[in-house]
């Protein structure tokens, strides 16, 4: 296996006093398209958030990129290091696409160089670029949130359900900036529920359930087995 | 959660488990209870018995041997064991630091009230009206919104570690507020006005003086014996806090085997 | 810190130019709020004012117009700092901020500068509006200016580092007015004070109080950048 960007052992995240990880063990390399599956509620997005630097490190161990979890300094060292698509977008409603991406690229210490192709590539350049993101759809706000990601070109993706809400050619679209930015060296980490589309990307699939890991397999299975408690890579089940 | 029995169970031994002090008595503070008990009572029977009246605001005076320690001890002891409390928080993240400061906070934002009231009642008498907008009353005033806001934002629901670390922010800026709103309110009245009152231009005799200092006294161990029972209490809810969390951490786990 | 507090200055002044949010809603509001000063104290009580031979019977509202103009301040304070958080408080905006690793002390910075900005063109048109409505005269325009100054510096700077403290939270909106007011009590009394000396004089009384202002500017816009940083912070 090539060097970790991700070390988790026994994690525990608290959300208020709601324990969202509870013990969780995991290890990514460099170079690796993680995907994260299990039921509503599993602790997939805090396990995201976890390895974004935003949700706090309660308990166990852990390491991404390098960085302590257990330390806020280090976390904010590795928050500039890694990109997060999470629920929201992440948009100012009264600034236009443009904008929106121009400010998050400069606030994110990125290439303003590369936000003109950058929108275009996501669909969201020519005619709406100087539609205010009030005016989106639902999809084309997630397009405009992509294309604030590709400019912050992060070593790690951090992606929670990239394709939810978007068309066939959306969807294609988003499979293909994780292609590229793994090949490019980045590692990525995925939520989502759609297994089928996945399966192609991913180079291992991660069970979570109750908070922690229940089951890995090293290779995408072909079948969509949900509760799968085989090929036990590192993971428990319990 | 399908079977309470056992969560509480091990809820117990998970309690049990945890650092002292897990009781809000102790031998010592019994001790300091019984002896704030004798020096109230004592100070009742000094105040409002021994003590001879004022010459000029004959009895009204005797509600000042409970207003002026009151004042002294919210504003110079509580607050300020408040701020050090937010500050060591900050720097090594010890819950206890953090309860104390809270604690301290509350029994203070007590103590005002009560200066507030005495004040007040005080006033009624002498000013022949309630409210004068004497200085330090009017400051008193604005200090005991200013921590209720502080108390207010330490009951909010939120995660307990981002809202104890607002507190000690606020905590600190408080106090910093506590200072400038006393000596601008000072100012501001000083120039329309002198001092309406100063404890320093009364007559006091022999036993007015010990009954004075009677009060700093008493009011400081019922402070103290307060302040050390409310910190108790809260450092027991945040051990069962600290013990449910082990048993929920468990039950988080075993949410896998149910589904 | 600085080209941070210019990115994020620059953006929120951004959004304020497209939604108008304050120069349709708040800046009407503080105007109304004048006028209703007016209803509240009767434009035809009048109270001797001056000393001795001096003596001149005044308006009250023209007596208290800074008190008033003051006022009417901090009410849309409430409302223009509530507006500077709740743009970050949608859709993952402030985690999206914290992601950014940009420097704390920048964007309180950047934050207070657009509330800066916006609360003087407010204060402006306040201003305007309490002479049209009060009439009262104006002595020391020096003093008057840096009085505004002073104190709208602290009340942004206060304003944002309490904003701040509630940011995210669903109680923002009644929380925030019980943590600024108390602080800003004293930048009342003080404005008030400088502003009564600035329009009828002597204008000896107000500067100090001006020096007051400015003192507690310095010390909030400090505070602020100390602290930011913790408070915007997740655990």
């Amino acid at each position: 296996m090539t060097t970790p960007v991700i070390e988790l052992a026994g994690a525990v995240s608290l959300i208020g006093r709601f324990p969202a990880l509870a013990g969780a063990d995991l290890s990514v390399g460099t170079g690796e398209v993680a995907l994260l599956q299990g039921p509503n509620g599993a602790g997939k997005s805090t396990l995201l958030r976890l390895c974004a630097g935003l949700a706090p490190l309660s308990g166990g161990a852990g390491t991404v990129l390098g960085h302590d979890l257990s330390d806020r300094r280090e976390r904010r060292a590795l928050r500039r290091r890694v990109g997060l698509l999470g629920h929201g977008t992440a948009l100012y409603d009264d600034l236009t696409v443009e904008q929106n991406v121009r400010f998050w690229t400069a606030a994110n210490h990125g290439d303003l160089s590369t936000i003109e192709p950058a929108m275009d590539r996501l669909g969201v350049g020519g005619r709406l670029r100087t539609v205010p993101v009030s005016g989106l759809s639902a999809g084309q706000r997630r397009r405009t949130a992509m294309a604030v990601l590709v400019c912050r070109r992060p070593v790690l993706w951090l992606l929670d359900e990239p394709h939810a809400g978007l068309d066939a050619a959306g969807r294609d679209l988003v499979d293909e900036l994780v292609h590229q930015a793994v090949a490019s060296g980045a590692t990525a980490l995925v939520a989502s529920h759609e297994l089928d589309r996945v399966a192609g990307l991913a180079t291992r699939v991660v069970h979570v359930v109750g908070g922690h890991i229940t089951a890995q397999h090293s290779d995408a299975p072909a079948h969509g087995d949900l509760g799968g408690r085989g090929d036990l890579d590192d993971g428990e089940a319990t | 959660m399908n079977d309470p029995a056992p969560s509480q169970d091990a809820f117990e031994s998970a309690l049990a488990a945890r650092t002292a002090p897990l009781h809000t008595g102790s031998k010592s503070t019994r001790v300091l209870g019984v002896l704030a008990l004798v020096l109230l009572v004592s100070l009742l029977a000094f105040a409002l018995v021994i003590t001879p009246p004022e010459v000029s605001q004959r009895d009204s005076f005797r509600l000042l041997y409970l207003h002026v320690p009151s004042a002294i001890v919210s504003l110079y002891v509580a607050f300020a064991i408040t701020l050090v409390g937010s500050i060591i928080y900050l720097r090594k993240q010890s819950v206890f630091w953090d309860l104390l400061a809270g604690a301290a906070a509350e029994v203070g934002v007590l103590f005002l009230g009560i200066t507030l009231v005495t004040g007040m009642l005080w006033g009624k008498p002498t000013w022949g009206v309630y409210w004068q907008w004497d200085p330090r009353l009017t400051s008193t005033a604005v200090s005991f919104v200013l921590y209720a806001g502080y108390l207010a934002v330490r009951k909010l629901d939120m995660d307990p570690v981002v809202r104890s670390r607002r507190a000690a922010v606020l905590g600190i800026v408080s106090f910093l507020n506590l200072i400038i709103v006393r000596y601008s309110v000072q100012w501001w009245r000083g120039l329309h006005q002198g001092q309406t009152f100063d404890v320093a231009d009364t007559q006091m005799d022999g036993v007015m003086l010990f009954t004075a200092l009677l009060g700093v006294i008493t009011m400081h161990v019922v402070f103290a014996w307060l302040v050390i029972h409310r910190f108790r209490v809260a450092w027991l809810e945040h051990q069962a806090d600290e013990a449910g969390l082990d048993v929920a951490l468990r039950e988080r786990r075993a949410e896998g085997a149910n589904v | 810190m600085l080209r941070d507090a210019r990115l994020v200055a620059s953006k929120d002044l951004r959004v304020e130019a497209t939604s108008r949010v304050l120069t349709t809603q708040v800046l009407p509001f503080a105007l109304l709020v004048l006028i209703l000063f007016g209803f509240g104290i009767s434009p035809d009580q009048q109270v001797i004012s001056g000393a001795g031979e001096g003596t001149e019977r005044v308006a009250i509202l023209e007596k208290v117009a800074p008190g008033l103009f003051w006022l009417a301040v901090l009410f849309s304070t409430l409302l223009a700092i509530g507006r500077s958080f709740a743009i970050e408080s949608v859709d993952g905006n402030l985690d999206a901020l914290r992601m950014a690793g940009l420097d704390p002390a920048g964007v309180f910075l950047g934050k207070m500068s657009a509330v800066l900005a916006e609360l003087l063109v407010l204060e402006l048109v306040v201003g305007l509006g309490c002479f049209a409505l009060y009439g009262p005269p104006l002595a020391h325009p020096v003093l008057l200016v840096t009085t505004v100054l002073s104190a709208t510096l602290g009340i942004a700077a206060a304003g944002t580092l309490y904003a701040a403290l509630a940011a995210g939270l669903r109680v923002r909106d009644t929380l925030v007015p019980l943590l600024v007011l108390p602080v800003l009590a004293p930048v009342l009394l003080a404005a008030t004070l400088a502003t009564e000396a600035a329009l009828f004089g002597p204008d000896g009384d107000g500067w100090p109080w001006a020096l007051l202002l400015g003192a507690f500017a310095v010390l909030y816009t400090g505070a602020g950048i100390l602290a930011f940083g913790t408070l915007v912070e997740e655990s």
